[in-house]
């Protein structure tokens, strides 16, 4: 019967509009949500590689993202790029990064991002990198970085991939 | 059989919710994007063009008389940077991959600030991720600092705790016409689409 073809095409549809977005995984611990935890692949004998992800804090009181551990990679800290005057520039973020109550952190390509220092083998599209999270009030959460291909920067122009950033 | 209906109907609507919100979340990326462009250079324009030589990932000598008679694209940067100049690379190589043949009008050049660091065995290694006609240049550190000096461009080490530094450097890409001469920037904040106009361009051919 058409109809009955129709309406289940439609929910099926509707449910794979859904399903879609989700693909980005998420991470909880307490009143803070990891959305999206990715790396970007690696160039071979690259000395670093950037992580991103977003935080959403739910809770009534601020947290902090002190800092991340991997056992893929040497140490991991936080660094934040910026561009001012046509001049390009890397710092590590000291004390961590601050969630206020209810609000939300990105970190995303061309501003504040994770560096694995020396990680042990280059990322490729498709791995899975591990990482532990601690937040100072959150406490520690196991993540997993997906790694994401070389021409895949969620910039501006990417924004409707996965993430649902900006 | 109504009640199919009302469910047939209910689905549908539904789903024209969800892909019309798409497209309002993908239309006001978009002009987000296009918000985003300007940028401001601290390059003293006059003085960008004088000589340097450098050594390729390849093992050849590039200097600026080699460059000459093509037109190229130079940029600053250094393998310890995974953010910045990673998405440089990645973006040329994107860009070279659209226009094809075409690219091989011009030259691209990488130029390390770091090349204490940045060995001409990594660089080779290190290349093979991006566009092969995209070369990778180094020298020595007063070659280095020639080089910089050459495009008035801007490069500083940082020192970092725990014993390690960073590079400051000139952002931009530098777009250098056939006789040597400066003509312009291609800047990260411009869209796609105004980037690959430019080196349509440069390649010659038109916008």
């Amino acid at each position: 019967m058409p109809i009955v073809r129709s309406t289940t095409l439609a929910l099926l549809l509707f449910v794979a509009l859904l399903v879609a977005p989700a693909a980005a995984h998420n991470f909880e611990v307490g009143s803070i949500r990891v959305g999206h935890p990715w790396a970007r692949a690696t160039p071979p004998v690259a000395p670093v590689a950037g992580g991103y992800l977003k935080l959403v804090n739910a809770g009534l009181e601020p947290d902090r993202l002190l800092s991340i551990s991997s056992p893929i990679a040497e140490r991991v800290e936080i660094h934040e790029s910026t561009v001012v005057d046509g001049v390009a520039r890397m710092r590590p973020v000291a004390g961590g990064v601050e969630i206020g109550a209810g609000a939300t952190v990105e970190l995303k390509p061309g501003g504040t991002h994770i560096m694995f220092i020396k990680p042990n083998r280059p990322l490729k599209e498709g791995d899975v990198v591990p990482a532990t999270l601690t937040f100072e009030r959150a406490g520690t959460v196991d993540v997993a970085f997906a790694v994401q291909g070389m021409g895949a920067p969620a910039g501006v122009e990417h924004n409707a991939h996965g993430t649902g950033a900006e | 059989m109504s009640r199919l209906r009302v469910v047939r109907v209910v689905a549908w609507a539904a789903v024209a919710v969800v892909l019309v919100a798409g497209l309002l979340i993908g239309v006001g990326g978009w002009l987000v994007g296009q918000g985003s462009e300007g940028s401001r250079q601290a390059v003293d324009l006059a003085a960008i063009g004088g000589p340097f030589r450098l050594v390729s990932h390849t093992g050849e000598v590039v200097d600026n008389d080699r460059l000459a008679g093509k037109p190229y694209l130079a940029f600053f940067g250094f393998t310890h940077c995974p953010d910045i100049c990673l998405t440089t690379l990645f973006e040329l190589t994107d860009l070279m991959k659209e226009l094809g043949p075409a690219a091989d009008r011009f030259n691209v050049v990488f130029i390390t600030v770091d090349p204490e660091r940045d060995t001409q065995d990594l660089l080779a290694r290190y290349m093979t991720s991006f566009d092969e006609r995209i070369l990778a240049l180094r020298g020595t550190r007063p070659e280095t600092d020639s080089a910089i000096k050459a495009f008035a461009a801007f490069a500083r080490k940082v020192p970092t705790e725990g014993g390690g530094y960073t590079m400051d450097h000139t952002a931009g890409v530098y777009i250098m016409d056939a006789e040597g001469r400066f003509a312009g920037m291609l800047d990260t904040h411009e869209s796609r689409d105004v980037r690959l106009q430019k080196l349509r361009r440069i390649a010659g051919l038109g916008a």
